[in-house]
């Protein structure tokens, strides 16, 4: 200890030299230390989701259907013409998208004024609000489904005596009996179930707008509106951009709300369904596997786009900064 | 905090008021669904018109549905709780190690966490679904439990690695310079602090695999696995002219009564958990 001392005071760059192993040393055993510990978490995490992507992409090259297993047949990309020159494929994206950008869009908004609502609430109002904010959050996606579902339902809901005096709904207004209204349950079920977490993410990205930012815009005379949109918004990009790609991603995955709402009736299937139906129902393993991959090609770009488009610091997201 | 006018604080108190009828609504729908009698189920109205408990009858023991039932329960129950455990075992270390070495496969873990975060359930089950009945592992416990790591331990991984990163390791070399042995050192001063951040992370990951319906109707084909929110999809009436309605609306509260209960307990230490690994500015 002494020695090494001694040295770096008279001989700076000697004793940079001679630290400099001894770092990799410390390194080397934490990283066989890391790896031992976070080796297994990491296989697992590997081995339940790149292994079935992988079987996945090669099931979708073959004519596979389970009915029929002996007639096996390899042929290469043409599962994949036969989903992209469907009208049904570029149909079922096309909902699919629509109910992801209806969602987030709304959920942004509607986060954000709950997070301003929770991040200026009475200190004794905060824990109830955060307890009944956690219940949409927490409660199973089916049963949240189910709920809707009854409630608008023409045989049990409250939502038609309710709003008759709306045009359009009266006392056997059939919500599921049509495309733009199934699809607006489906929406309004989804936002209520997903809105919180996205406002708790916002409330946490609230929090770190620094008070005096907003202090010396008030005196500058900045309105509430200027102050919003100069000051808070800037400051929470953070948050707000990784609230918009879990929820995107979350979004366009959708899959329990439509399956207990109508199960892809009045041209209401999703992506995920659409995998769904072919293979677990229809037991096209090929075809099915295409879909899948497909899905999984579409979330991928989906989450590279918004990266790029918006920046997101994934760093910040980890945590790491 | 700042002071609040009188005409803020109603503004306020409205607000908060809001919020919470918002969040409960559909659940205060639910139950008082449940309460219906079936001849009741239809009166579309909100509120019972006579509270009966024949639906809680019908799918507890000794109801006539409760074969429907009692199995998804006792399933969602095992398989849940399995998955969490080994999840939440398999991430303590790796998030000991992110946080606390100086390790070059951080970014990779919790990129590839992230990764497999935003993977589609869809595109797993697919292949699964044939290997599993190839295995043998189509309907079963284990054929779910697997599965399910891949909802429980991204998430296990990344919030537990937020809550270790705030732990002031330098404390347990305090205490051995106190004069504590490395062990006592670890149990006394590491296990509290760093078990709130295994708890929270824990009641996350439950959620998430109570939560399941893709793996659960895919992968399972009879009551011997499949989980309560498959089940619930599955659920018929008496005949085939009655509605489950009922029967769903109460085994829907039966399994959100849990859920409610965590949430009331520990509400500060679960928005903790979700937010401190997403936002750090």
């Amino acid at each position: 200890m002494s020695v090494e001392t001694r040295e770096a005071a008279t001989a700076p760059a000697a004793a940079a030299r001679t630290r400099r192993p001894r770092r990799t040393d410390k390194q080397r055993a934490d990283n066989k230390l890391g790896w031992m510990l976070a080796g297994p978490a990491f296989a697992v995490m590997l081995l339940v989701t790149a292994y079935p992507i992988l079987q996945a992409t090669w099931d979708s090259l073959w004519d596979y259907r389970l009915t029929t297993p002996d007639d096996r047949e390899f042929v290469g990309l043409s599962n994949y013409a036969v989903i992209l020159s469907d009208p049904l494929w570029w149909r079922v994206v096309g909902v699919t998208l629509l109910i992801t950008v209806i969602t987030v869009v709304v959920e942004l908004v509607l986060g954000f004024a709950l997070a301003l609502v929770m991040h200026r609430a009475l200190t004794r109002l905060r824990p109830i609000l955060r307890t009944a904010i956690l219940i949409p959050y927490s409660i199973i996606t089916v049963v949240s489904a189910f709920a809707w579902q009854f409630a608008f339902a023409v045989d049990t809901g409250f939502v038609n005596p309710w709003f008759d005096w709306v045009p359009g709904v009266s006392e056997t207004t059939d919500w599921f009996g049509g495309f733009g209204s199934s699809i607006f349950v489906i929406i309004m079920s989804e936002i209520w179930k997903t809105t919180p977490f996205i406002s708790l993410l916002l409330l946490a990205g609230l929090a770190q707008v620094p008070e005096e930012m907003q202090e010396a815009a008030m005196v500058d005379g900045a309105t509430w509106w200027q102050r919003l949109y100069k000051v808070t918004v800037p400051n929470m990009k953070a948050a707000i951009m990784v609230a918009l790609l879990f929820r995107t991603l979350d979004a366009f995955r959708i899959f329990d709300n439509v399956f207990v709402m109508t199960a892809g009736a009045q041209n209401t299937e999703t992506v995920s369904l659409l995998a769904y139906r072919q293979t677990i129902q229809r037991l096209e393993i090929g075809l099915g596997s295409a879909v899948s991959v497909l899905l999984f090609l579409a979330v991928l770009l989906i989450s590279f786009s918004l990266i790029r488009l918006f920046k997101i610091d994934l760093a910040a997201a980890r945590g790491e900064r | 905090m700042r002071e609040y006018s009188t005409r803020q604080r109603v503004l306020w108190i409205v607000g908060g008021a809001l919020i919470i009828i918002y969040c409960l609504f559909p659940v205060a729908w639910l139950t008082s669904l449940s309460f219906k009698a079936p001849a009741d189920l239809t009166n579309r109205q909100f509120l019972p018109t006579e509270p009966s408990t024949e639906n809680y009858e019908q799918i507890l023991p000794g109801g006539s549905a409760a074969d429907l039932f009692m199995p998804a329960l006792r399933n969602s129950i095992g398989i849940s709780l399995i998955a969490t455990f080994i999840a939440v075992v398999l991430a303590m270390f790796a998030a000991y190690a992110i946080a606390r070495l100086d390790f070059s496969g951080k970014r990779l873990i919790l990129t590839s966490a992230l990764a497999v975060a935003i993977f589609p359930v869809v595109s797993i089950v697919t292949p699964l679904f044939n290997l599993w009945r190839n295995i043998g592992l189509y309907d079963t416990w284990p054929g779910l439990i697997i599965p399910y790591l891949s909802l429980t331990l991204p998430l296990s991984i990344w919030t537990m690695s937020a809550f270790f990163r705030e732990i002031p390791w330098e404390m347990e070399q305090a205490a051995q310079v106190d004069g504590a042995t490395s062990w006592q050192a670890f149990r006394r001063v590491i296990v509290p602090l760093a078990a709130p951040g295994v708890f929270t992370t824990a009641i996350i990951s439950f959620f998430i695999a109570w939560n399941d319906f893709v793996y659960g109707i895919s992968l399972t084909s009879t009551s011997a696995a499949r989980p309560v929110p498959a089940a619930l999809s599955f659920f018929t009436g008496e005949s085939q002219f009655v509605e489950p309605t009922g029967a769903i609306s109460a085994a829907a509260i039966i399994v959100t009564i849990p859920v409610v209960v965590l949430v009331l307990i520990f509400q500060r230490r679960i928005v903790a958990g979700l937010t401190n690994g997403a936002v750090k500015g």
